[in-house]
């Protein structure tokens, strides 16, 4: 029998607010532990929340980049269950009336589009944070709340992902909004974007659900995959055999490369949701929701498809040069000094991209800039340097933010182009390969390349290619 | 309609009490008779009625994003009943859940 | 007269015109409490020290004249709910002994800021669970007027504090009549204003949605000056409202003349005490002579108020006492085998019994499968209990009530029946849950000489109607002059 799965994911994005969700305390990562609290997080007696306004109005930018629709009137509601990390034994998180609804947001997977339905997007307090012991200290655990009240949304979307590619192309596509919108870090590692997955598999055809398990502790792409593959293969073995699949939370373990069951933690949950009375209604005034709107960036997806429209690029590159802002920006820049874009393109998602990608770095952090690149494009137009010594310098300039022209200079990396100077470099490589002049001549004219090589050894790659090519068949004709 | 004995005991649990068998005996007892009386708000129809959650409903205020000092970490941890190099400390968790 | 019986605005003139100084005043109400206290147990702490440093410093601003209010020097104590920076904090629980806030309730901050000198902490029922103070897991504060008898509670202690003279004002916190039923037992005044008048910042919270903090004094002047200093919008409390506070004095001595009194038909219940009855209703001629129209009003959905009240209430302190878990503050358990163990040892042995009884019922109205049967349900009547007094209100401009059924019971008379307890609050509890102001005043005395204390309630916001109300009442019988004597 085939089978195909039934996603949904449930993912946790940490705001970047300057202050926590309901009081003033930093939200910076990294701190000493329990420097960054306050009565209010600290959940003494007695104290209240006060809502801070840009968190709202970051979870605002997501609803609307994502097209939900926004109560105006959301409620926010206690999830009450005990934890050491949870210093009021409830978390203030949202429930009925979350702040947004029914949005979708665009993936492709293998040159297939598809819309994936977001249910809802709300906000919430994160938890803080619980050190286990080791050694000696093995039987205790060791309580940080720095991290307790920092603003998070959560966005939970339809059970409309089919396949592990499709579950991280919907991550991605939701990644590269919250980094444009420029409201998450969506560090994975340090946990300021986590997903959580529900899962279920049936036939193919079947139009109503299987029994479905809450995969957790998925904190990157490469273990989302993972975590789903085995999950889905899991559950039609589970099938195959006769068996039931159970409703329970699994732990992805990334070492063994299996989910383990939690079975026995989470069934005695009861979280006992109802509506938070230290706080009101949120209010959303159409006034701030236009505002808001207005001040949205174009959205990755809009970007490609004008990328696509307007600079003639490729789909698949203009995907890949709208995944980050900040390189679809250094792209523009670019096009706008040196107007090649598919040049320009080339470029990028070679050398650039390979570059960026070998250090981790996102272009911003990077000491290139278009300017740099483009002034080194244009010295390969004008004959300056060839394309092959524009990756050296390329690669110099990369690396210490010089003017090309600067480091072609300095390395001596002028293109020579003069005839002169070529033609007695040209007929001592000749002179030094007679029988492959010989072949030559009796037809076997693919040896021309052998002998553009042997000129471009000796001028350490600086000759102008064009000119050694016209030498070479002058002197071998 | 009354709460059973089991009942007692599950939301005990939800409560994180642990009820000596003499208080469990009492409770139940004691919750059954105040949760009967209770059923006489199911003498009233309530169909469509809105909740009230808020006695005094008023504009939710918001708070500017802006950093306030947060207390000292020794502040923080002066009344914990058990601390360690800056955290709080507790029982690990083993039979929880 | 000992200036210790004095009220606040009494007071106030003498230290202005420096006839009395706030150290004497001071040394005056410690001086009773020193005579007294052994047998009234009003207080859980008591700040002899930091009185008499403020009484000092109360002096200084008095001679320079600068900043002067009606509360500058006043020794008043405070409920012990309230957060008190560097002072330990209990809520009269074991679970939060020792617990020293590094923080000040607003209402706290406001007192001092006025000047007013703090003698210390009342004592209370546990987390104002209880209409008696035997909930306090440290003592029980007696009666003054009957040691035998409860004083009321859960603001028990400073309701007698304040009527035996062991403090000239307190606050209290008021969630289902927790003001109003002890000044009533004690024969003093006690206002539960309208909820998000005054903060909740600091104030240790039983039932959010219920809970507000109030004057108990020893007359409606009194409670008037106390409320103009507590009152007011806070930041750092989202349910407090924006609106300004009104010079409550102003206009005060105005009369009644032509103010329309309703008295609903409903709080004349079966099994009321006759002497109560008779005294409220006395009061309301008394009131028609001075010119107020009294007429009939209906309070239909009275008799689910108390069902709907402990069910609002006890749902919402059960999450609010979640954090009381020995990991913060507090109170925790010997040696726990593991999380678990700790949790749940730590709190039973460090809750008391109505605690855990009332954390167990709100647990169980929230839980899976009962939530719309009790506290669904109870939030859908605490609309019909709201609309009630709407329509009342579109009638008459106050409302006059008794306050409690029955005058003070004797101690140990109904701990072992929680719901008769319960049914006791049953005229406090609408106004709560209508986020209404109420104010309890004495009406007269029992046969027996215990005080009977009747209640006015207002629209939202409309303290100073019942506060003129409550003072022109107060002027023409007298009532509250009337002290105990030990």
């Amino acid at each position: 029998m085939e089978f195909e799965a039934v996603i949904g994911l449930e993912i946790h994005a940490q705001l970047r607010t300057e202050s926590k969700l309901f009081c003033g305390c930093s939200t910076r990562f990294g701190s000493e532990p329990n420097t960054q609290v306050c009565p209010v997080c600290l959940g003494m007696p007695g104290v209240l929340p006060v809502l801070n306004r840009r968190a709202v109005e970051y979870a605002l930018k997501m609803a609307l980049a994502t097209g939900c629709r926004v109560n105006t009137n959301s409620r926010f509601a206690r999830k009450n269950y005990f934890y050491p990390d949870l210093p009021k034994g409830y978390q203030i998180s949202q429930y009925e009336l979350p702040l947004a609804e029914k949005g979708e947001v665009l993936i492709e997977v293998e040159g297939r589009r598809k819309r994936v339905g977001i249910t809802r997007i709300h906000l919430e307090e994160d938890a803080g944070k619980l050190v286990h012991g080791e050694g000696a200290d093995s039987r205790y655990s060791f309580v940080d709340l720095n991290r307790a009240g920092v603003p998070l949304i959560e966005i939970v979307t339809e059970p409309d992902i089919r396949s592990p590619d499709e579950a991280v192309a919907t991550l991605k596509a939701l990644r590269d909004i919250l980094l444009y919108l420029e409201i998450c870090d969506c560090n994975m590692e340090e946990g300021s974007l986590r997903c959580d997955a529900n899962v279920s598999v049936r036939p193919t055809g079947e139009t109503t659900f299987g029994t479905k398990t809450e995969v957790k502790n998925m904190n990157s792409f490469r273990f989302l995959r993972n975590a789903l593959e085995y999950e889905i293969k899991r559950q039609i073995e589970v099938i195959e055999e006769g068996g039931k699949v159970v409703q329970e939370t699994r732990l992805w373990d990334p070492s063994r490369g299996v989910t383990v069951s939690m079975r026995g933690k989470e069934e005695a949950h009861d979280y006992r949701y109802f509506p938070e009375p230290d706080l009101l209604p949120v209010p959303v005034e159409e006034g701030w929701l236009e505002e808001i709107k207005g001040g949205l960036p174009e959205l990755p997806a809009e970007k490609a498809e004008r990328f696509v429209r307007e600079y003639g690029l490729p789909p698949y590159d203009a995907g890949v040069l709208t995944a980050s802002k900040h390189l679809a920006l250094f792209f523009e820049e670019c096009v706008r000094l040196y107007p090649k874009p598919k040049v320009v393109s080339n470029w990028i998602m070679s050398e650039v991209l390979k570059e960026l990608n070998r250090e981790n770095k996102d272009i911003k952090d990077s000491s290139l800039t278009p300017d740099l690149l483009a002034s080194l494009l244009k010295l390969i137009d004008e004959g300056v340097i060839s394309g092959k010594i524009g990756k050296t310098v390329f690669e110099e300039v990369y690396r210490t933010g010089k003017d090309p022209r600067k480091v072609v200079e300095e390395k001596g990396l002028v293109q020579i182009a003069d005839r002169d100077a070529l033609k007695g470099i040209v007929e001592e490589v000749l002179k030094t390969h007679p029988a492959q002049v010989e072949q030559y001549r009796k037809g076997k004219e693919g040896l021309i390349g052998f002998f553009v090589g042997q000129v471009m050894k000796k001028t350490q790659g600086r000759a102008n290619p064009k000119v050694v090519n016209e030498l070479l068949r002058e002197a071998l004709s | 309609m009354g709460i059973t004995r089991e009942e007692v005991r599950h939301v005990a649990f939800l409560a994180r009490l642990e009820l000596t068998p003499e208080e469990e005996e009492l409770y139940s007892e004691q919750l059954a008779r105040i949760i009967d009386y209770m059923e006489k708000l199911k003498e009233l129809d309530t169909t469509g009625i809105g909740p009230t959650t808020h006695p005094i409903p008023t504009p939710n205020p918001y708070r500017e994003d802006k950093v306030q000092p947060s207390i000292p970490q020794e502040e923080a941890l002066r009344n914990a009943p058990d601390k360690e190099r800056g955290f709080f400390k507790v029982p690990r968790i083993i039979g929880e859940g | 007269m000992k200036p210790y019986s004095l009220t606040i605005h009494e007071a106030h003139r003498l230290l202005k015109d420096g006839e009395l100084s706030p150290e004497e005043l001071t040394r005056s109400v410690l001086e009773r409490i020193d005579e007294v206290e052994e047998r009234i147990k009003a207080f859980v702490t008591i700040d002899r020290e930091g009185a008499l440093k403020a009484a000092r410093e109360a002096g200084e601003r008095l001679k320079r004249d600068e900043g002067v209010t009606p509360l500058t020097g006043i020794p008043i104590s405070i409920k012990d709910i309230f957060c008190t920076k560097g002072m330990e904090t209990t809520c009269s629980s074991r679970i939060l002994r020792g617990f020293v806030p590094p923080y000040d309730a607003t209402v706290v901050k406001r007192l001092k800021e006025a000047g007013a000198v703090i003698v210390g902490k009342n004592n209370m029922d546990e987390f104002a669970m209880g209409s008696s103070t035997e909930n306090s897991a440290f003592q029980i504060t007696r009666n003054p007027w009957d040691l035998e008898r409860v004083p009321g509670g859960s603001s028990g202690g400073s309701a007698a504090a304040v009527a035996i003279g062991e403090s000239l004002a307190s606050i209290g916190t008021d969630t289902g009549g927790s003001i109003r039923q002890p000044a009533a037992l004690c024969g003093v005044v006690g206002l539960k204003p309208t909820y998000g008048r005054v903060s909740r910042y600091g104030m240790i919270a039983f039932a959010s949605s219920l809970d507000q903090a109030g004057p108990i004094t020893r007359d409606v002047e009194d409670a008037a000056i106390l409320l103009g200093i507590i009152a007011g919008h806070d930041p750092l409390d989202s349910t407090s409202i924006d609106e300004p506070v009104p010079d409550y004095l102003e206009g005060i001595g105005r009369g009644v003349k032509g103010l329309k009194i309703g008295i609903p038909k409903e709080y004349f219940i079966e099994g009321m005490d006759k002497e109560v009855e008779e005294a409220v209703r006395e009061a309301a001629k008394t009131l028609e002579k001075e010119g107020a129209v009294v007429e009939e009003v209906s309070l239909p959905h009275t008799e689910y108020a108390v069902a709907t009240y402990y069910l609002v209430a006890t749902a919402e302190a059960s999450s609010n006492l979640a954090r009381y878990d020995g990991v913060k503050y507090g109170y925790r358990v010997e040696d726990p085998e593991n999380l678990l163990d700790m949790y749940c040892r730590t709190r039973d042995k460090g809750f008391g019994a109505e605690v855990k009884r009332r954390i167990m019922l709100g647990t169980y109205a929230l839980s899976a499968g009962y939530y719309e049967a009790y506290y669904g349900k109870a939030c859908q009547v605490r609309t019909l209990i709201k609309r009630d007094f709407e329509e009342a209100f579109g009638k008459v401009d106050i409302i006059l009530t008794p306050t409690s059924p029955t005058p003070a019971f004797k101690v140990g008379e109904k701990i072992d029946d929680p719901l008769k307890m319960y049914l006791s609050d049953v005229f406090t509890i609408p106004c709560n849950l209508a986020g209404l102001p109420g104010l309890a005043l004495p009406c007269g005395f029992t046969r027996g000489g215990l005080p009977i204390g009747m209640q006015f309630i207002g629209r939202a916001l409309d303290e100073a109607t019942i506060l003129r109300a409550a003072y022109h009442y107060q002027s023409v019988t007298g009532w509250h002059l009337l002290k105990p004597s030990l």
